[in-house]
């Protein structure tokens, strides 16, 4: 019934209800498939020239300091209640460490990306959101309240696992420390120090009465608002390590930016010497087979080193070579004899 | 049995099969107690809902059908059970598709609330005792007196009482029932009282049954003084609500049926669904990727239950469980973790599937009604669309059943000659009288007597059932043929005849040419105009109708001077054996010569009735016609009773010209490897010569028949001849033709030899049910394989039931074939209903088979492009649609399930719950959408011209399972390249040239980027046809994304727990690594495709173009073919038969 209305008249005849839109028609044919991949091909093997190359001048140095065997440097650390248990691990560098350099420390074998750890957490508290201090939301369990039922701000699981060893370098001159400074600041996104998180506002002008009413997380041995001692910035939610730790990773094995070393006598870069990183030793992964390690690196404008694209783009490129030349071996023995068109 | 108990525990007066309706005073007989039957008011309900039921009763029929239950499962579950993704990601699209589908339905039962209701407070007029009172349509009671006035719609089925007319008869149009736009005469019931008020009497018909055409009732006059008059009353005397009233000042007539009771209501429902075999092909994918969702869920519980009995794995500080956690039993915690598993995964089956495939059918068959080569300029009507869920099974059709009358042939009849006594006449000019061009043997010129010439006019002018129109002043006076303008010559007069058939039109016009003319029916008296300019009156006592068992009708007719005479018409093959043999033979050779010649040939026979065997006759009718059941049965028998013992006066033959391109049509069928059956209730010879004009049969073709012809053999019974010839044949045709590939695929080339096959009716019955049951499955293997291996099957003196059980038949046989049946009869409505396809075509014979049919047609030729151009692109689109939308779910969700590997098996999710809910419906549904609706991977002019193309997609070339692989692996490939591309570039997740690192949702951000890319780019590189519409969606998509995935990750969104994108997206752009490695891994996805179009290439060329040799296949050879006469009749190629 529904078409008899149309039936009546004559279709249109327009060029949509015909089916005769214009159209464009690509053919792929081999003119411009082969040019195509080899134009493809060399284009990649260029920039993978350039990645693996780039890749390549990137400095890296690694240490694993979870001392597990008996000789390393931090196994002392590894029994069980040692508390501000310090370790030093020394090394040397024989040509010049270009700056500016990043400063990781990584865990491997640690799930971040847990489902179960990744909800817990409490974005309105992370905003300042006060309501919600005496009471977070229950994504937290267990770390929303203690044992005495106070509630914990930052609750769950994330921030109380937040990472907690740190690191001084030092410069060995002469027998001599020389403390090389770690800059702390725009080691986190951007969006997330000045848009995503915010600190509560201070009650009376005191910060830290804002937090009034609440616990620390069980595992940190200060409480947000004593994160960082030396700068008042730091502090609550928008400190910067606590940003890094907050933004979980992808991976179980991972790494995550520490600290830079921009300023100073090392702008340019460490310099060739002896060095030594003191740990202070106080996150457990022992536990769950977990690793952790300090990594010093440069970054390119890829980023840090990763010879896998480069690597990609020259298997790729050459393929794309290899391959239009196997088409054009193939079209000139088949193709052209039998096709003019 | 639950019927029978039912019938045992209420058994009420409904029950009854038939029901009596009181008109008037009741009658008051003592012995009965008067009991008011209930009947259901006038009230037309086609709604469906109510404003109060409509949420559940809506809800309800939704979420019967099995995708929307399935999702809505893993909604509850989500709902339920602590599930990675919030019920949101699916229960939005679910919402959506379910509210889009209601609103919908909800639209379209508001529309039929409104019609319902206009129809329902329509003011009628009733009469009550003696009064006229206008009431509302919906408070009509069975019983009541309608009155009716010029163009109103009857508002009930009403028996008609009373007309304005003299004649006591009134016309309607049935315009709105059936489409049949001609005047339909109806007649009052006889002997009514004129004075209605004063009338009383009981009507009994039988209980409401939705055939338009069949109505048994009986109705009782009371008198004062008399016995009760019995009349009996048939569809003549019922008008149909929603039919109008023509040319008829004004009736009256009493309600029998009402409401939802009346013959259109109960017509009212659908016809079955049909299903293509393209929804088969996705239930079983469906199947496959629920399989393949069930392995991975239970793959993952496993690993990760084996994971977590590692020491320290299980709960590492940093992660404790709830208290809840830890007390759930084990087991009911891995139920739970296989549900959470299986909610993560579900995307894998697409929601928006259903919902994509439902608008490519229904906006898709649009282009059919809008096909301007579909419009017939002489009925001013295009293609009909009746359902779109079929639009691809065009592409699929294996056997077309084509009926011959009015498909093949144009239905549009004139009269060539005619044969009387054995003397041919041959219609040459306007000149009076005969011209006699042929004669029996060795009689040439000469003529039969005059008195049987006339008695055969006599016997042509008064053997129909055709009306003159009456003073055609309001319309062109044309010949009607069901509102169908007629394309007949114009006789020098202006008078148009009205006919069920227009065989008969030419016949009445036939005699017209020699000098007998009908002039009309007026109160049971047919009046014709003989040769001496004088008229003639012959009271009309009976019709016995014509129907296609019998093939034959017959009038009894009393002269003005008294005789009581019989005239008969009918195929040869009913007439001949009622007639004295001795007259058989002079007619029989003229009967068969025409029809060779390919004219459709009709006998006339005559019976003088004496008093005694007329009042037999006469009762015998009346009380069959009075019987209230198995009135058809009796009718038969007396018909038969009276039918015997003619003698022969003649036989005439009419010409049905072949439809325009008939022959074009059916070539380029079969170079499409269809099998085209002829299936008609006419004549072998007719049909055959049909058959050879439209080069169904080729010169060289032997025919292997199957008739009542070929088993007469003294010798042996009839079935073991037939078993003898069947097995004969079937050596010839299956076991001695050289092994070719299954079916279509057969070459099609004239070096084989090519066979038809030729069965009848009878030899088909006999088939079909032989004497020994044992015997049947191997008949008809035999037959069908002799069919399958015949490049044309003809069926003649088919039965409509037999139409149906032959396509029923086959589409039974192995390997299932797809079937389409063509059809414009009432005949045909049976095999267009069993056919996977049925199409109408808007012929002559009234609108029956446009009503049941799937697509109706004005004409034949436009089965080609059906078939051929939409048919075919709308299976390649679909085809390609499904295919596509597994394989984008496959890649979309593999990398997911990987992730899980990564990730301790907790059900973290990958993609940010708005880019799980967004995924199929908002980046990549347009393009494909778009491309469903739009692509032409071969240009339409191309698939015309090349009707081999066809073949390419024959038996579900693009669904079968090895396509379907293709399209799983390249899904399983490009899952694993998107998911470990980025798992090794995050092997050192500093990827910003400020040193700063990625999170998991940059790494689920990248992944997914590279997926919407590469999944668009893959339909951009299977777009052939490149409209701006294809251009502007498939770059918005892309477009769209980036938009959306800024503006996402951009504001803070207060409905939002968790800000997990802020910045995200930015940030992933900021990163040269992240740019570069998306685009390797696009390229790298669709390099195995780049691939593939270059390999693939050496062949595309040649199928694009015309491929000379081939292309004579199909239909190119038109040019030259048109040129040749239409109906050749120059073929000798019955010695090719077998006898």
């Amino acid at each position: 019934m529904k078409n008899e209305g149309e039936t009546t008249e004559r279709p249109d005849n327009t060029a949509f209800t015909q089916q005769r839109l214009p159209a464009w028609q690509p053919i792929l044919s081999a003119g411009i498939i082969i040019p195509g991949f080899l134009l493809i091909g060399l284009a990649f093997i260029g920039i993978g020239v350039g990645l693996f190359l780039t890749s390549q001048t990137i400095q890296v140095l690694e240490w694993d300091y979870t001392g597990i065997a008996k000789d390393s440097p931090c196994f002392s650390c590894t029994i069980p209640n040692t508390p501000n248990c310090t370790c030093e691990i020394t090394f040397a560098l024989s040509e010049l460490f270009k700056g500016p350099i990043f400063f990781y420390y990584g865990l491997s074998n640690y799930y971040q990306n847990f489902r179960r750890y990744g909800v817990s957490k409490d974005y309105n508290q992370l905003t300042g959101d006060t309501q919600y201090f005496k009471s977070p939301q229950n994504f937290c369990f267990p770390f929303d309240f203690d044992s005495k039922k106070n509630p914990i701000v930052p609750c769950g699981a994330i921030a109380n696992s937040m990472f907690n060893d740190t690191f001084e370098l030092y410069q060995i001159i002469n027998g001599t420390k020389k403390q090389v400074p770690l800059d702390g600041k725009g080691i986190s996104w951007w969006t997330d120090y000045n848009l995503k998180y915010r600190n509560p506002v201070p009650v009376d002008g005191s910060f830290p009465k804002a937090f009034d009413g609440t616990v620390k997380p069980i595992n940190w041995p200060k409480p947000a608002y004593e994160l960082d001692l030396t700068d008042q910035n730091n502090n609550g939610f928008l400190n910067q390590d606590f940003l890094v730790w907050m933004r979980r990773s992808a991976l179980p094995d991972f790494r995550k930016l520490y600290r830079r070393i921009t300023e100073g006598d090392y702008s340019g870069g460490l310099p060739a010497g002896n060095y030594s990183l003191t740990v202070h030793y106080n996150y457990p992964v022992m536990s769950f087979d977990g690793k952790k390690k300090v990594v010093f690196s440069n970054v390119s404008w890829m980023g840090g080193k990763n010879d896998f694209l480069g690597i990609a783009y020259l298997v790729v490129g050459s393929l794309c070579v290899v391959m239009s030349v196997v088409m054009l071996i193939v079209y000139a023995k088949f193709k052209f004899s039998d096709d003019d068109v | 049995m639950l019927r029978r108990l039912n019938r045992l525990c209420g058994g009420d007066e409904n029950r009854v099969d038939s029901r009596t309706i009181y008109i008037g005073r009741r009658p008051c007989l003592e012995t009965e107690v008067f009991i008011p039957s209930k009947f259901c008011d006038n009230r037309i309900v086609s709604s469906k809902y109510t404003v109060w039921n409509f949420l559940p009763k809506n809800l309800f029929e939704q979420f019967r059908r099995i995708a929307n239950f399935y999702f809505l499962i893993i909604f509850l579950v989500q709902v339920i059970v602590d599930t990675p993704t919030s019920p949101v990601t699916s229960g939005l699209p679910l919402f959506f598709v379910i509210t889009v589908t209601a609103i919908k339905q909800g639209y379209e039962d508001w529309l039929r609330h409104k019609a319902d209701y206009e129809v329902n407070k329509y003011p009628v007029t009733v009469l009550e005792d003696g009064r006229s009172v206008k009431k509302e349509s919906e408070r009509i009671k069975v019983g009541d007196v309608v009155e009716v006035v010029e163009d109103e719609i009857f508002p009930c089925d009403l028996i008609l009482l009373q007309s304005s007319r003299e004649d006591d008869t009134c016309f309607v149009t049935t315009a709105s029932l059936d489409g049949e736009s001609n005047h339909k005469t109806h007649y009052t019931v006889p002997d009514t009282e004129k004075d209605l008020q004063a009338l009383s009497a009981t009507i009994e018909c039988e209980q409401p049954q939705p055939d338009l055409y069949k109505f048994v009732g009986r109705m009782h006059i009371y008198k004062a003084d008399q016995e009760p008059a019995v009349r009996s009353l048939g569809p003549e005397n019922l008008l149909l609500k929603g039919a109008t009233l023509k040319n008829t000042k004004k009736i009256n007539g009493v309600a029998v049926y009402t409401g939802m009771e009346t013959k259109m209501a109960l017509n009212y429902q659908g016809k079955s669904q049909k299903r293509s075999a393209v929804e088969k092909s996705i239930n079983a994918f469906l199947l496959v990727y629920l399989c393949i969702l069930i392995s991975k869920a239970v793959v993952c519980t496993t690993l990760k239950y084996v994971w977590q009995s590692k020491e320290g794995q299980d709960e590492p500080w940093y992660n404790q469980k709830t208290q809840k956690e830890k007390d759930t039993n084990m087991y009911l915690k891995m139920f739970t973790d296989f549900l959470s598993f299986m909610v993560l995964f579900n995307f894998i089956i697409p929601v928006s599937m259903y919902v994509t495939v439902e608008m490519q059918k229904f906006l898709g068959s649009f282009f059919i009604t809008w096909d301007k080569d579909f419009f017939d300029p002489e009925i001013q009507e295009g293609a009909l669309v009746n359902t779109s869920d079929l639009n691809e099974e065009l592409g699929q059709v294996e056997y077309v059943f084509t009926d011959k009358t009015g498909t093949l042939t144009q239905n549009n009849m004139e009269f060539i000659e005619c044969c009387i006594d054995g003397f041919q006449y041959r219609h040459r000019d306007e000149l009076d009288g005969f011209t006699v061009t042929d004669g029996p043997v060795g009689k040439l010129q000469q003529k039969a007597g005059l008195e049987k010439e006339e008695l055969f006019l006599r016997a042509l002018c008064l053997c129909h059932t055709v009306q003159v129109k009456e003073d055609g002043a309001e319309e062109t006076p044309r010949d009607q043929v069901d509102g169908v303008d007629g394309m007949f010559p114009q006789p020098e007069e202006e008078r148009c005849f009205i006919a069920s058939s227009p065989d008969e039109i030419a016949l009445v016009k036939g005699a017209m040419r020699y000098g007998f003319t009908f002039l009309g029916l007026e109160s049971k008296s047919m009046k014709i105009k003989n040769r001496q300019n004088d008229i003639e009156e012959y009271k009309l006592l009976h019709v016995l109708n014509f129907d296609p068992v019998r093939r034959r009708m017959s009038v009894i007719v009393q002269s003005k001077s008294g005789e009581t005479l019989l005239f008969c018409k009918g195929a040869d093959s009913s007439i001949f054996p009622r007639v004295k043999p001795e007259e058989v033979d002079r007619i029989q050779l003229h009967v068969e010569r025409n029809a060779t010649e390919g004219y459709r040939t009709l006998c006339v026979a005559f019976k003088q009735l004496s008093a005694e065997e007329y009042a037999v006759a006469d009762t015998g009718l009346r009380e069959a016609r009075l019987a209230l059941q198995d009135r058809e049965e009796k009718l038969m028998a007396i018909y038969n009773q009276v039918e015997t013992d003619m003698s022969l006066i003649g036989a005439t033959a009419v010409e049905d010209r072949l439809q325009e391109e008939a022959a074009e049509t059916m070539e380029a069928l079969q170079g499409a490897g269809i099998k085209v059956w002829v299936l008609t209730g006419d004549k072998m010879e007719t049909a055959k010569s049909t058959c050879y004009a439209c080069r169904l049969f080729q010169r060289g073709t032997e025919l292997l028949e199957l008739t009542v012809r070929t088993l007469e053999d003294g010798r042996i019974k009839r079935e073991d001849k037939l078993l003898e010839l069947l097995r004969d044949y079937h050596r010839r045709a299956v076991q001695d033709a050289p092994p070719v590939k299954a079916g279509v695929t057969r070459s099609w080339s004239t070096a084989n030899q090519e066979y038809g096959f030729i069965i009848d009716g009878a030899t088909l019955s006999l088939m079909m049910n032989p004497p020994r049951d044992a015997d049947a499955s191997l008949y008809r293997n035999l037959f069908l394989q002799i069919c399958q291996n015949s490049t044309a099957v003809l069926c003649c003196r088919m039965a409509p039931l037999q139409k149906a059980q032959i396509v029923k038949m086959v589409k039974n046989s192995k390997g299932s074939p797809i079937t389409l049946s063509i059809g414009d009869g009432a005949n045909d409505v049976s095999m267009i209903l069993e056919a996977h396809v049925g199409i109408g075509v808007k012929g002559k014979e009234g609108r029956q088979a446009v009503r049941n049919s799937d697509y109706a047609i004005p004409k034949l030729k436009h089965l080609k492009k059906l078939l051929l151009a939409h048919g075919h692109l709308y299976y390649v689109r679909i085809a390609h649609l499904v295919q596509y939308f597994f394989y984008k779910n496959l890649c979309f969700i593999l990398p997911q399930f990987l992730y899980q590997f990564f990730c301790g098996y907790s059900q973290q999710p990958l993609y940010d719950a708005a880019y799980l809910t967004m995924y199929n419906i908002c980046f990549t549904s347009m393009p494909i959408l778009a491309y469903s609706l739009l692509e032409q991977h071969m240009s339409i002019e191309v698939l015309l011209d090349n009707a081999t193309l066809y073949r390419e997609i024959a038996k579900n070339a693009m669904l079968r399972w090895r396509p379907f692989l293709y399209w799983t692996v390249l899904g399983i490939f490009q899952g694993l390249m998107f998911f470990f591309g980025v798992r090794f570039l995050f092997s050192n997740p500093a990827l910003q040239d400020n040193g700063q690192v990625f999170g998991n949702w940059s790494y689920g951000t990248i992944v997914f980027t590279v997926l919407v890319f590469t999944v668009t780019l893959k339909l951009a590189l299977d777009t052939r046809h490149w409209t701006w519409i294809n251009h502007f969606v498939i770059w918005g998509s892309l477009a769209f994304y980036v938009f959306f995935s800024f503006f996402w990750g951009g504001i803070i969104w207060p409905f939002l727990k968790q800000q997990r994108l802020y910045f995200v997206f930015a940030n992933m752009l900021s990163s040269v690594s992240a740019w570069l490695v998306i685009i390797i891994l696009i390229l790298l996805s669709l390099l195995p495709e780049l691939l593939l179009v270059v390999l693939r290439k050496p062949r595309g060329p040649h199928s694009r173009q015309k491929k000379p040799g081939q292309s004579n296949v199909g239909g190119s050879h038109s040019s030259q073919s048109s040129a040749r006469p239409l109906l050749m009749r120059t073929f000798s190629d019955e010695s090719n038969s077998v006898k």
